[in-house]
């Protein structure tokens, strides 16, 4: 018996199992094991449905050429539509040279009356089900700025005369946690100091949103609802577009407003003028201006997250 | 006998072993489902209760997160749970090696292919528990280096996927050679194992250190933003590993008559007394600082031992814990418990339940309670997430089996063939 059979050799046996009526019972076993498993998977057909080829080949959003871009955005276009029942147009305006931007909220004034919150619902097409807004506005008790006294369920006349209000959305961190979190850069800081999130990139780990200090982030946990009619049609792509089930998302600042020189929407609503947007950049800026003349804080300075976002009070 | 005076010539034989590989692979999946009555039985219920997984899962893929408990409070919950005490039992499974190779402990060398089995069938339910966590799984080609866009080396979760696959290839690589050594009849080649052997015991600390960077290096959740995780993950592993081991040689000897030699098991009781100790003052020294000082760190804390504002659902959960490591312990360092019986069963027992919760509905979900904004949402695991989760602990106890049932195959048949050449 020659080397090259050895393996094979008498002390194997086994090798050659006779097709004995055991093994036919294990391939129908088996064969029965795989039907099963495919009716038990079955509901995962709704993947082929709902996802495209190119969907499920689309690139990272910093390799789009352009071509790529005006293909995506007229697919997404087009899906929304067949979606939605609506004409929207997916626009990707681009950071503004030279600019950084900054918020800074007056808890002087604040009153607590909730409209950011709603804006930014209406304008960022959020799901309406759980009227969900990037926004949480605090109700605290004066004489504390201690948030574990603080409530965000209140739901009475505002404001109370014990009570001061705080609203808390994305810092737009300089030193993000956030994004060093993301195993696949599908969330990144952008030149004019806004954090983003390619909601199609994005595969939905949630380990961004246990990183955030501010309970700044919100995942689809199912796929938004919004009567056609209240679709907000101009959409940007790395911000108020309708996002897919199972992805993250985050306030933008409404980079698709703001970068074109409108206020973002929950600045536009707020009736109080206790909301300062503007270029950090600029030093005739509203912005900048209350940062050199009033006492600013900003939340959980302790972190070193560097928020682009400040408090301050009138004196 | 040509065949045996081969073997002692040529210990390697590169070309013609490489091409027989998938032919012993094939020859072992149809050994190792062989058995009795009661073994197809087990299997039987065992591919059931996975299939009520995969469905579970498939449906969860179809309707959205929203299926599970988890909220934009609580964003990770049971899949992390387990995921993480899985990364600690596969880290344990190593704790047969360390004596194995760098103590040349002859008996262990007997057994620690079980600890290794153990590992890759662990590994495999870590990688299934982050995959049912994902919002996007049809993405996941994302995640893979070169094709999908890493974020290495800043994310942890990055590592984490590279550590826990590199793992599971230097197990399968431990694993495959020396069963296929054997089932050849050959001598294994050190050259080819050793260094993988050594690569493997610091690999396992990587990836449970790792896992515990995931979690403490995040300086907006107090509750785990402490140096003390990744140490205490390792202590716990050294237990729950090891005890999980010992109940594996157990049902082996019930089910199979596979006596092993008594030394490893008490070898590996040694090591879950110290181990063990070990985790339980790390607890006391981290409750200690928790509690003394107060403030935000003790926020989690308070709500998980003794409820907050009215909040107590993890209570049970933490105190059932408790309970469970220190009677688990103070079994493990009774005499008794080294000799074959059931108190080192029950202490077994009792610690896997109480480090499983410990380091998950006890870890992971205080962590999001209180919320960053100071809120309180409670969790608490929905029927979908019980079912996937059933299915891949289902599914790791059938791999566990086939693996555990090819090793006592090819090693049946190295006796038999010991045996024919004494004769
Ligand atoms: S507030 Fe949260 S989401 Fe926004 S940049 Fe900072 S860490 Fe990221
Ligand atoms: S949920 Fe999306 S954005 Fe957040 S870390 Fe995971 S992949 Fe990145």
């Amino acid at each position: 018996m020659s080397q090259q059979d050895a393996p094979t050799g008498p002390f194997l046996p086994v090798l050659d199992q006779p097709s004995t009526r055991r093994t036919a019972l294990k391939a129908a076993g088996a064969a029965l094991g795989l039907a099963a498993f495919g009716k038990a998977v079955s509901p995962l057909m709704v993947i082929p449905e709902n996802v495209s080829v190119d969907e499920f080949l689309q690139q990272h959003y910093k390799e789009f050429t352009d071509a790529d871009k005006k293909k995506v955005f007229a697919r997404l276009e087009t899906e929304t539509k067949e979606d939605y029942g609506t004409d929207v147009t997916i626009s990707d305006p681009k950071p503004i040279p030279g600019v950084r931007f900054g918020y800074a909220i007056n808890l002087s004034k604040c009153n607590g009356n909730g409209a950011c919150m709603e804006a930014c619902n209406k304008e960022n097409n959020h799901h309406r089900g759980v009227d969900q807004s990037y926004i949480r506005v605090l109700e605290m008790s004066k004489g504390s700025m201690d948030m574990e006294n603080g409530t965000t369920n209140y739901d009475h006349t505002v404001p109370q005369d014990d009570k001061f209000y705080m609203p808390v959305q994305c810092q737009q961190c300089e030193n993000p946690p956030c994004v060093s979190a993301c195993p696949i850069e599908a969330t990144w800081q952008e030149d004019d100091g806004i954090v983003v999130v390619d909601y199609n990139w994005c595969i939905g780990c949630r380990y961004c949103e246990a990183a955030c200090p501010y309970h700044a982030r919100r995942f689809n946990w199912e796929q938004p609802e919004i009567p056609a009619d209240e679709v907000n049609p101009d959409q940007g792509y790395l911000s108020n577009r309708i996002r897919p089930q199972g992805v993250m998302e985050k306030c933008h600042f409404c980079l698709h407003r703001t970068r074109e020189g409108r206020a973002p929407a929950c600045q536009e609503a707020c009736s109080t003028g206790a909301r300062v947007f503007g270029d950090l950049n600029d030093p005739d800026s509203d912005i900048n201006w209350v940062l050199k003349h009033k006492r600013v804080f900003v939340l959980k300075e302790e972190l070193g997250t560097q928020p682009n976002f400040f408090y301050f009070f009138d004196s | 006998m040509s065949s045996i005076t081969a073997q002692n010539q040529t210990p390697i034989e590169p070309a013609d072993p490489v091409r027989s590989y998938p032919r012993f692979l094939w020859w072992g999946l149809g050994e190792a489902t062989n058995g009795g009555l009661g073994f197809y039985v087990w299997m039987f219920v065992l591919t059931a209760i996975s299939l009520v997984g995969a469905n579970a899962w498939a449906n969860q893929v179809a309707d959205g997160m929203i299926v599970t408990n988890m909220t934009d409070h609580v964003s990770w919950g049971l899949y992390i749970a387990n995921f993480t005490f899985c990364v600690g039992l596969a880290a344990g499974g190593v704790m047969m090696v360390i004596p194995a190779y760098l103590y040349d402990d002859e008996e262990m060398h007997k057994v620690v292919i079980i600890g290794e089995a153990v590992a890759v069938a662990a590994i495999v339910m870590c990688t299934l528990s982050v995959v049912v966590d994902l919002g996007r799984p049809d993405r996941f080609w994302h995640l893979i280096p070169f094709i999908g866009r890493v974020n290495w080396p800043v994310s942890m979760l990055t590592w984490d996927v590279i550590v826990l696959n590199g793992y599971l290839l230097i197990n399968l690589h431990i694993v495959g050679y020396l069963l296929y050594m054997r089932y050849l009849g050959r001598k294994p080649n050190p050259k080819w194992y050793v260094p993988f052997v050594f690569l493997s015991i610091i690999w396992a600390i990587s990836i449970h250190t790792v896992t515990a960077f995931l979690y403490c290096g995040l300086g907006g959740r107090p509750f785990w933003n402490t140096a003390l995780l990744a140490p205490r993950f390792l202590a716990s592993a050294f237990v729950s590993g090891p005890a999980f081991i010992i109940l594996v040689m157990r049902i082996l000897r019930i089910t199979t008559g596979y006596a092993a030699p008594p030394g490893p098991a008490r070898t590996l009781i040694q090591i879950i007394r110290v181990a063990m100790t070990i985790n339980l003052v790390m607890l006391a020294s981290e409750l200690f600082t928790l509690f003394y000082t107060g403030g935000a760190h003790g926020a989690s804390a308070n709500y998980l031992f003794f409820g907050s504002h009215g909040h107590y659902g993890l209570v049970p959960w933490i105190w059932t814990a408790i309970v469970f490591n220190l009677v688990g312990t103070a079994l493990f360092f009774m005499p008794a418990a080294l000799e074959r019986g059931n108190i080192r069963i029950v202490a077994c027992v009792l610690c896997i339940v109480g480090i499983w919760i410990e380091k998950g509905m006890g870890l992971i979900i205080p962590g999001f309670i209180p919320s960053t904004l100071h809120e309180i949402v409670e969790y608490s695991p929905s029927l979908v997430e019980w079912k996937v989760t059933g299915g891949i602990w289902a599914f790791g106890f059938l791999l566990l089996t086939v693996l555990l049932k090819l090793i006592a195959t090819v090693f049946a048949q190295e006796q038999s063939i010991a045996e024919t050449e004494r004769l």
